[in-house]
């Protein structure tokens, strides 16, 4: 064997030994998020599902942290939700449709473009900020329930729209051009073939977009959700507290008996983050499955 | 003057003269929900009009008692909030904070843009496809996780069990805890829109590339990252940019003095944690230590959206290099 061929063998091996280290350090790598992943579940169910119970569900607040519970704080996220929820979603459709089926290419629709992706990087606590100022104080909402969900919606908003836009693009213009063949107006061919041809997409973005705004803690603390709230609301002008808050509270305090609580709280919230996720991504692969067809 | 409309309905079609009332209707419904819609579209301009005049508007108020010369350069942040039985002179120079931000910012990086990157490779270039279709979701519910659940974690686990055990002393709020944990959360987003970046390459590079005899490794780090680079680049800007805004984790884990050092084992404050601390706090509205929150709340503005625009102007660049 001459000297040449030695030295091919060598830095072959070296490059083989390198590639096969590379893809191992690969691996490691995204192991290391699934493994966190792993370690927080764990984490907080060892410390708090000794607290998840019907009574933990179904008290509110106390001093005495195994008397505590998280009516109200469930109750408050059920009626932020709803009321996020119904301004979001018409909102947030509304403009996608404007965007992607109505909309002129000219400088404001760019602007308007440019600006929602700029709006989706701003941080939530300068939402929070706003919503201050804006609803809390200048609409005089107070620090009601309403005013929270009005934060909320203009903060998940550029989800809404994004995703939406994403899968109004995805409806194959055939199915426009054949609408506008037999000479239907253009909002009947919105709502009528390109909106349930959508639907399933713009679901998924809703529901990812809601599951945001229930975990969002930072925002409320601006506008001034409770800390301590011993009752449900009743109104849209009433006072509340959410999950995020309630967890944050308990954190918060030095005495380990409200760490259990707050874990219990966290468990309750990631089944329903995690039940929410869940049907996003099965709509999202059943609707991915169909346009592959 | 009658409108021809044509209407098709099953294998005959039919034609039928429509009155102009009747074509005027259906025109003025048409730009009716033209409008309705622009309106819609516009609820983001607005948000961020309001956004820049209640910052503004506020912060003008500020700067007019506190100098921005001092804002910027001063060294201590004593906000003397609801005036402090020691009388301390109130100090209002926002490098501490700042200082505290970019501590966990870069902490944060240190951890996520190297796991981040190497997530992206092994997702584009090694794991195949049901390997991915496994870890994807996976990696999205770690994005989904709510930040105050990753503050508690920061806290109860991330700073006691393990950097309160390998530097005894430490103390149980320290930036180091806060910054890996606010890594942790920018990985998915690092992997993901670098994953992006690199399904974009062109198939022909990686294949002209294995023709020369490349290994694996050579056409991922010589081939497939240097052709999507900007994209990746701009995955780091944007997770940056998401590490300096973040609040919960920093709120709960990193504490709340400000400290002007760059030791990871001490105690901070970072700009959001400040801005929650006040709004958590009683001091007064219209007061000048309420209005601190708009001047810090401007700062962080202004940082994260240069970043933001920096980053999309790479994705921009990088979606007309290979569509």
């Amino acid at each position: 064997m001459t000297a040449a061929q030695m030295g091919f063998r060598r830095r072959l091996f070296l490059r083989k030994t390198t590639a096969a280290g590379f893809a191992l350090l690969c691996v490691l790598a995204t192991s290391i998020g699934i493994a966190t992943l792993a370690v927080l579940l764990v984490d907080v169910t060892r410390e708090g599902i000794g607290r998840v119970s019907w009574d933990f569900i179904n008290s509110f607040p106390s001093r005495k942290p195994e008397q505590a519970g998280i009516k109200a704080a469930l109750w408050g996220t059920i009626w932020m939700m709803g009321l996020t929820a119904s301004f979001a979603i018409p909102i947030g459709v509304g403009a996608a449709v404007y965007l992607e089926e109505y909309a002129p290419r000219n400088w404001l629709t760019r602007v308007i473009q440019t600006n929602i992706a700029n709006l989706a990087g701003v941080p939530s606590i300068v939402y929070g900020i706003l919503g201050l100022a804006l609803f809390v104080r200048a609409m005089s909402l107070e620090r009601s329930v309403l005013a929270g969900s009005l934060t909320m919606a203009l903060l998940v908003l550029p989800i809404v729209i994004i995703a939406s836009q994403e899968a109004l693009r995805a409806v194959p213009s055939s199915i426009l051009e054949a609408a506008y063949a037999v000479g239907a107006s253009r909002c009947q061919v919105v709502s009528r073939q390109v909106l349930p041809a959508a639907f399933p997409g713009i679901l998924t973005g809703i529901i990812l977009a809601l599951s945001r705004a229930i975990g969002e803690t930072a925002p409320l603390i601006m506008i001034g959700a409770l800390l301590f709230v011993p009752f449900t609301p009743s109104g849209p002008l009433d006072r509340f507290t959410v999950l995020p808050m309630q967890i944050f509270n308990w954190t918060s305090r030095p005495q380990p008996e409200f760490r259990e609580n707050a874990a219990a709280g966290i468990i309750v919230l990631l089944i329903v983050l995690l039940t929410m996720n869940a049907t996003a991504i099965i709509l999202r692969n059943r609707f991915q499955a169909r346009a592959r067809q | 003057m009658g409108v021809t409309d044509i209407e098709a309905v099953g294998p005959t079609s039919r034609i039928r003269r429509r009155g102009p009332l009747e074509a005027r209707l259906r025109h003025g419904r048409e730009a009716v929900i033209h409008s309705v819609l622009f309106l819609c579209a516009s609820v983001s301009i607005f948000t961020t009009l309001a956004i820049i005049a209640t910052l503004l508007e506020e912060t003008t108020g500020f700067f007019r008692e506190v100098s921005i010369i001092d804002f910027l350069t001063d060294t201590k942040w004593i906000p003397g909030l609801g005036g402090g039985p020691g009388g301390l002179e109130p100090h209002f120079g926002i490098l501490p904070l700042l200082s505290g931000t970019l501590l966990v910012a870069a902490g944060a990086a240190v951890v996520a843009l190297p796991v981040g990157l190497l997530t992206a490779i092994f997702l584009s270039e090694y794991a195949p496809g049901w390997l991915r279709g496994i870890v994807k979701p996976v990696l999205e519910v770690l994005a989904g996780i709510p930040t105050v659940v990753l503050g508690f974690f920061a806290l109860t686990f991330v700073s006691e069990d393990i950097i309160r055990v390998l530097f005894p002393g430490t103390k149980i709020f320290n930036a180091a805890s806060a910054a890996i944990v606010v890594g942790i959360m920018i990985i998915p987003m690092v992997s993901s829109l670098s994953e992006d970046a690199m399904s974009a390459v062109p198939c022909s590079l990686r294949e002209g590339a294995y023709a020369l005899g490349a290994t694996k490794f050579e056409v991922a780090l010589r081939v497939v990252v240097p052709a999507a680079l900007s994209g990746i680049v701009a995955s780091f800007i944007l997770a940056i940019s998401r590490a300096i805004g973040e609040t919960m984790i920093v709120t709960l884990a990193a504490g709340a003095t400000p400290n002007l050092t760059w030791n990871p084992l001490d105690s901070i404050q970072t700009m959001t944690a400040y801005i929650v601390q006040v709004s958590l706090g009683d001091t007064p509205q219209g007061s000048l230590g309420f209005r601190t929150i708009f001047a810090v709340g401007m700062t962080l503005f202004v940082m994260t959206l240069t970043l933001n625009v920096i980053s999309q102007y790479l994705l921009h660049r990088f979606r007309e290099v290979y569509e």
